[in-house]
């Protein structure tokens, strides 16, 4: 073949701007999205602790509470109010800013052009906008804390008639609401394009011989969650402008008729709230896998790079992800099984449910079948991988608990909710990141993470998540209800009592060993050793350039793919491992 | 056949047996960003698709199971307004089967022929809503004039973006700056505009027939 014509998709800039700011660069844009899920994650931390300090002591008199809040926590102790609000800005910023941002527009945007081969996403000037439409959507989503009446109290999934009915509702249900719709809004705008920009640089971005099936699982992962995202995001938006005008235009599309709030009837007539939980989701369920789906990935990329083993069931996992992603917008209505629907209904949403246990089971199979035999490297990214298998697996199956109606009826307002959740899509998503963060840190940065603050924070974090959330499980079966500011009052939760002030130490402790990541971070940024171009011995694209990546990723040649993203350990072979570049490393 | 080449390229080194197919695309170029960009708008009207979708069952949840709606009446205008939105689309169809067969100046005449096409429509629909609002029918009057407003809105302002990269082309086009690299520009807009044009005819029937 002749040279090919060396095509860059744009220039290198060279202002501070064009290079850092409103960079075209998805090598930056990822990086951006990065540090802005650490800083949502930071922030919905911190709210967090709030709201389990408040729970354990609740008639505690703080004075900096009272200077923050003069209204929502006079006298220093904050109000039920207040305690929604906390709940529902965490809520919202983790799932959003966090869980959908990082693992998908973070690790994606990096990884997922150079994976693949390519010189940048198919559409740079949209990546740069999407970013920033999330930027916007965050400030929005933060100055619902600053508006009057603070922020909104309707939780992330912001249910009407508290969420459209105005300020009469409760005190942040008036200005705080209504951004943090239109927040909502700006952020499906804005995941929609890089929906549109991750598929269409997955299908069409490919390297010569990088075929579907040869494409690393991370990849697949990024690409169906697009896919879930873009359909999801469209539902989404959708129900946020029907509910933004029964707030601001005198709608009825979710309002029923009759309704009394606060000693006043509405002038609403007709709506149904059973329509928005079905139009939410629609989306919400899908959005579980969009935060699920890339730590899949990157688990099974670490189990079969750490095993030294090719990934056991390729092919079969890509076909679990394909039908975890299908069977996703298939199951919404077990979030509603309490909302009245029909038992037949709830059945074939049960079972329909129940099915999605098979792939989830098939992946789970797998990563171990990957780990079994192999000669396993326990570093910190694997430790993390591993952590991600355990975490699935203890969520995943009090997910078949709350997929029964019978059970779900019981459980669906209780702790076991709330434990069940954070498992699987808060902390196990969690730990995905985690990995990637330690197995592409010196990709990215060009040094390496020190390992041994690495693994320290890996065993306290796996400690202390599992002290925090499985109590959970506990209280949610000896009826514990969720969404609840204080406990204090009921007679039959003083026993539980001692149990929440456990897991509100267990918070603490917990999020005080972030601070360990947090200085590993920052402190091998600047003064980590130098990291060569691969140092994990890994066989995917991103290892066979410079860490750092050049601008154009490839440095103006465009790579050639002969192999499967996993040849570890080919009989054969000279090394252990068999890069996807490597023409003839396979001797037959 | 320069495919044949590029796979001949690839074969040469020894590969595992079971190395599977060779379907990844090639790198850089014009065919790289032209068939990225017909993916793109692909990709995007799926997701419109996916939002009017979520409307159509939102309308039809609300108007069975309510005993509030009163069916809308259509303003006679947006008959009108079909048919020019559907002349537009014709429009842009033979400007761009003029600009395949290399028929300039005939090209500019038919596409800046379908942009103005496209803005009366919107000027249209804007009548539409005037006329509503003089019979006294307003977005919270009744929940089928509650979903009139919010399609309508929702397509227009989809119809808005359309006209835009319509006129960019138009001016490119009498700038006689359109060569073939801007081809993909016309394609991707027609293309956005003929859906666009499907989806209001789809609104019509949903109005005409379940109003």
């Amino acid at each position: 073949m002749s040279s090919p014509e060396v095509h860059s998709a744009h220039h290198a800039p060279t202002s501070f701007i064009g290079k850092y700011v409103f960079s075209k660069d998805h090598k930056v844009i990822g990086i951006q999205y990065y540090f802005l899920a650490l800083f949502s994650v930071l922030l919905g931390m911190t709210l967090s602790l709030l709201m389990r300090f408040h729970m354990v002591h609740p008639d505690m008199k703080v004075g900096w509470f009272e200077k923050l809040w003069p209204t929502a926590a006079a006298g220093g102790i904050m109000t039920p109010e207040m305690y929604l609000s906390l709940m529902t800005m965490h809520g919202t910023i983790m799932v959003f800013f966090v869980l959908t941002t990082a693992p998908q527009s973070g690790f994606g945007n990096y990884f997922l052009p150079i994976q693949i081969g390519a010189e940048d996403m198919a559409f740079p000037t949209l990546n740069m906008l999407s970013f920033w439409t999330t930027f916007l959507a965050l400030v929005v989503m933060v100055a619902a804390f600053f508006v009057q009446g603070g922020a909104p109290l309707s939780g992330w999934t912001a249910y009407p008639p508290l969420s459209g009915v105005g300020r009469i509702s409760g005190p942040g249900e008036g200005m705080g609401q209504t951004l943090w719709i239109i927040s909502i809004a700006i952020f499906c705008g804005a995941s929609l394009m890089g929906a549109i920009n991750f598929i269409a640089t997955t299908l069409d971005l490919r390297a010569k011989g990088m075929s579907l099936m040869r494409m690393p699982l991370t990849c697949w992962t990024w690409f169906v969650t697009a896919i879930l995202g873009l359909f999801g995001f469209a539902v989404l938006l959708a129900a946020g402008i029907l509910l933004l005008l029964d707030r601001t235009a005198g709608t009825s599309f979710f309002i029923p008729a009759g309704l009394v709030v606060s000693d006043q009837i509405l002038n609403h007539k007709g709506g149904s709230p059973l329509l928005w939980q079905h139009l939410f989701w629609f989306f919400g369920h899908p959005e579980v896998y969009i935060a699920i789906l890339p730590g899949m990935g990157v688990t099974s990329q670490l189990l079969s790079t750490f095993s030294r083993k090719p990934i056991f069931g390729y092919r079969a996992m890509i076909y679990a992800i394909l039908a975890i992603g299908f069977l996703g917008f298939l199951v919404w209505g077990h979030h509603m099984f309490m909302s009245g629907m029909s038992p037949y209904s709830a059945f074939a949403f049960s079972v329909l449910t129940m099915t999605i246990g098979v792939p989830s089971a098939i992946k789970t199979f797998n990563w171990i079948g990957t780990l079994w035999g192999g000669k396993i490297r326990f570093t910190t990214a694997m430790m993390f991988a591993l952590g991600f298998v355990s975490l699935f697996v203890t969520g995943g199956l009090s997910g078949i608990f709350l997929g029964q109606p019978s059970l779900d009826l019981y459980f669906h307002d209780t702790y076991f909710v709330v434990g069940h959740f954070h498992m699987i899509m808060g902390v196990a998503a969690i730990f995905g990141m985690f990995a990637g963060t330690y197995y592409w840190f010196p990709k990215m940065f060009g040094r390496m993470m020190n390992e041994t603050i690495g693994k320290i924070h890996f065993y306290l974090t796996f400690l202390g998540v599992y002290a925090i959330f499985t109590p959970m499980h506990f209280l949610g079966i000896a009826g514990n209800p969720r969404r609840y500011a204080d406990f204090t009052n009921f007679e039959f939760m003083n026993s539980l009592m001692p149990v929440h002030t456990f897991m509100t130490h267990a918070a603490y402790f917990t999020a005080a060993v972030q601070l360990l990541f947090l200085f590993n971070l920052f402190w091998s940024l600047k003064k980590g050793a130098k990291a060569t171009d691969n140092p994990w011995e890994s066989t995917t694209l991103e290892w066979t350039i410079p860490s750092p990546p050049p601008f154009d990723n490839f440095g103006g040649h465009h790579p050639v793919v002969y192999h499967g993203a996993y040849e570890y350990s080919v009989p054969g072979a000279a090394k252990d491992y068999v890069m996807q570049t490597d023409p003839a490393a396979v001797s037959h | 056949m320069p495919g044949s080449l590029a796979k001949d390229a690839v074969k040469g080194p020894p590969l595992p047996p079971d190395a599977g197919d060779f379907g990844g695309g090639g790198p850089g170029g014009r065919g790289t960003s032209r068939r990225a960009s017909l993916t793109g708008m692909v990709v995007l009207l799926a997701a419109i698709t996916m939002m009017f979708a979520a409307l159509t069952s939102a309308y039809v949840v609300r108007r069975g199971m309510s005993n509030d709606w009163n069916a809308l009446p259509l303003p006679h205008v947006l008959f009108a307004n079909t048919a020019v939105l559907v002349a537009s689309s014709a429009a842009l169809e033979l400007a761009r089967r003029r600009l395949k067969s290399g028929r300039r100046g005939e090209f500019n005449r038919y596409w800046t022929a379908g942009t103005v096409l496209g803005m009366l429509f919107l000027l249209g629909q804007a009548y539409a809503w005037h006329e509503l609002k003089e019979a006294g029918i307003f977005v919270a009057t009744n929940p089928s004039s509650s979903f009139f407003y919010v399609f309508t809105a929702a397509h227009g302002i989809h119809l808005l973006g359309g006209v835009v990269a319509l006129i960019w082309v138009s001016v490119q086009a009498l700038r006689l700056q359109l060569g073939p690299g801007k081809r993909t520009v016309v394609e991707v807009s027609a293309l956005y505009w003929h859906f666009l044009d499907g989806l209001w005819v789809y609104l019509m029937v949903l109005f005409l027939f379940w109003g």
